[in-house]
């Protein structure tokens, strides 16, 4: 095994963990920090082309920035729907809140 | 061959802290479990001789996200939230990830990559990368600073407590 194969591997087995949890967890802060490791996920893949692969060199590295990016902002407006959530409902669990009002 | 161990090593750390993420019952365990990831994240940044972005990733995955993650944990503390047992799409979930897990190793490993020697020199991919930053991606770059305060801005008036009493 290569390591470009090692780290596909590595970043396949971060992303379907992440997946997991969005799909089975309850809490919303959990479902977010899953989300973070599929973030993850793609962005060692992402790092894994820019070392081994012909044709990705710097792209990469200047996508892996832009996803850092996009997810501190994700996380931050996340976080604020989820408090607003846990005001207007007194839960973050995902499965007691299915209307769009109270 | 010492790299590869050390690889290796960093790589069971992370996939295992990511397990503990989605396995723990306990919030902040799991908050503590994404930390360890994310810092594993960046051992591989550095292991890739990517520097700046392990730095980044150190700063703002396992400083910002991680506080930002465990405010939250903390004000949304509710009774029931210390022991939230995961929903009834549990097996069929563990089964689809199982699939596509198994899925993207098979074309991970078929696909024919057409492979280059990996530089050596840490500082070349660093000026590719802010020439790149800085000429052809200079109007997503700003874009990004645009989405980051509108993301500020938005938080702010989501939290506030509106004259309706929230």
């Amino acid at each position: 095994m290569t390591v470009l194969e090692f780290m596909l591997i590595l970043g396949a087995a971060l992303f379907c963990l992440g997946l997991y949890g969005v799909l089975a967890r309850r809490n919303a802060v959990l479902v977010l920090m899953s989300i973070e490791l599929m973030l993850n996920a793609v962005n060692v893949h992402l790092i894994a082309f820019a070392r081994y692969v012909v044709g990705t060199e710097a792209i990469a590295h200047v996508l892996i920035i832009f996803v850092i990016t996009i997810a501190a902002a994700e996380v931050g407006l996340a976080l604020a729907i989820v408090l607003r959530m846990f005001r207007n409902w007194e839960t973050v669990n995902l499965d007691r809140i299915s209307t769009l009002q109270q | 061959m010492i790299e590869t161990a050390i690889l290796g090593a960093i790589g069971i750390i992370t996939v295992a802290a990511a397990v503990g993420v989605v396995a723990t019952r306990s919030v902040v365990y799991a908050a503590v479990f994404l930390l360890i990831s994310l810092v594993g994240v960046a051992a591989l940044f550095l292991m890739m001789l990517a520097e700046f972005i392990a730095l980044a990733q150190v700063l703002i995955y396992g400083g910002a996200i991680t506080i930002v993650l465990l405010f939250a944990i903390m004000l949304t503390r509710a009774p029931e939230q210390t022991n939230v047992k995961d929903n009834a799409q549990r097996p069929l979930a563990a089964m689809a990830c199982v699939g596509l897990f198994a899925l993207l190793v098979a074309a991970a490993l078929a696909t024919p990559w057409r492979t280059r020697e990996p530089g050596t020199d840490p500082m070349a991919e660093f000026t590719a990368l802010s020439e790149l930053l800085f000429s052809d991606f200079l109007i997503p770059f700003e874009i990004a600073s645009l989405v980051l305060l509108v993301a500020l801005v938005g938080a702010v008036v989501l939290t506030r407590s509106g004259r309706e009493g929230a």
